[in-house]
């Protein structure tokens, strides 16, 4: 299993350690207690800018991006899986829903459901988006899985 | 200190969620995303039990730091969820999507709260 990946190893890391540290920064530029009874503000706005970002990087991946020599098969590891799978995380949404839960019921439900909503719509914004690029720069749009 | 940290966590934790997406990938042969499934229920479940037991006061603070920001937050990934819920969704299978969506959501909320109660135990 390992040997058709190993190649792969070094970017997803060197991507998701970089990824980890903007998630980080923006955590530190952002603080907020847990007991506040406030949205989670950094985590909503790194999963839903990561979940955008990676829709328009899939929609390159998959298509134009796909027959670049050499550097396409290290583009959707170091970027998808390391940078932007480092980038956002679900455990601290789960934290942070959960402690939320325990004085702020509504306000947890609120943020379970926003962060999914709007990841998905930020995904699915993002993959329209790098599609009309794409197609506009008379470049083949594949559809096909990962 | 604490960039160093977080750096090294995200180093491991991308590669570890890679390999078991791969693993699972070839093992269930499925066309569902089990693999960030399990990611996510296991970071959670870790995160949950490094801030319970830092909670507790009985753990440092810069285990936290490695483990739980680093590791747990890059082992799990929420773009990647997300995208492959619109994928489901772009190929009309709706069910798979919000069964991905509900059953990450479910076994997520158990697992981060089943790690807090053991870390608060602890």
């Amino acid at each position: 299993m390992l040997r058709e990946h190993r190649d792969l190893l070094a970017p997803i890391a060197a991507g998701g350690a970089l990824g980890s540290l903007a998630r980080w920064g923006i955590a530190e530029a952002l603080p907020q207690s847990p007991q506040e009874s406030t949205l989670p503000w950094a985590t909503l706005l790194t999963n839903v800018s990561g979940c955008l970002l990676l829709g328009l990087l899939m929609a390159f991946i998959l298509g134009p991006w796909s027959t670049v020599p050499f550097w396409g098969r290290y583009l959707r590891p170091f970027l998808g899986v390391g940078v932007l799978g480092g980038y956002t995380t679900f455990s601290t949404y789960a934290l942070e829903t959960y402690a939320l839960s325990g004085h702020a019921t509504a306000l947890a439900m609120f943020y379970l459901l926003l962060s999914v909503v709007a990841g998905v719509a930020a995904v699915w914004l993002g993959l329209i988006l790098g599609r009309v690029v794409v197609r506009d720069s008379g470049r083949p749009v594949e559809r096909g899985h990962r | 200190m604490t960039v160093l940290l977080v750096l090294l966590g995200g180093a491991v934790g991308a590669p570890a969620r890679y390999l078991t997406d791969v693993y699972l990938r070839e093992r269930t042969g499925a066309d569902f995303p089990w693999g960030t499934m399990a990611v996510n229920a296991v970071g959670s479940l870790v995160l949950g039990l490094l801030a319970g037991a830092a909670a507790g006061g009985v753990l440092p603070a810069w285990v936290l730091t490695l483990a739980g920001t680093g590791f747990c937050g890059a082992l799990t990934t929420f773009s990647t969820f997300s995208y492959e819920t619109v994928r489901l969704a772009e190929d009309g299978r709706w069910r798979s999507a919000a069964l991905n969506v509900v059953g990450s959501l479910a076994i997520g909320a158990i697992a981060v709260s089943l790690g807090w109660v053991a870390g608060s135990a602890i």
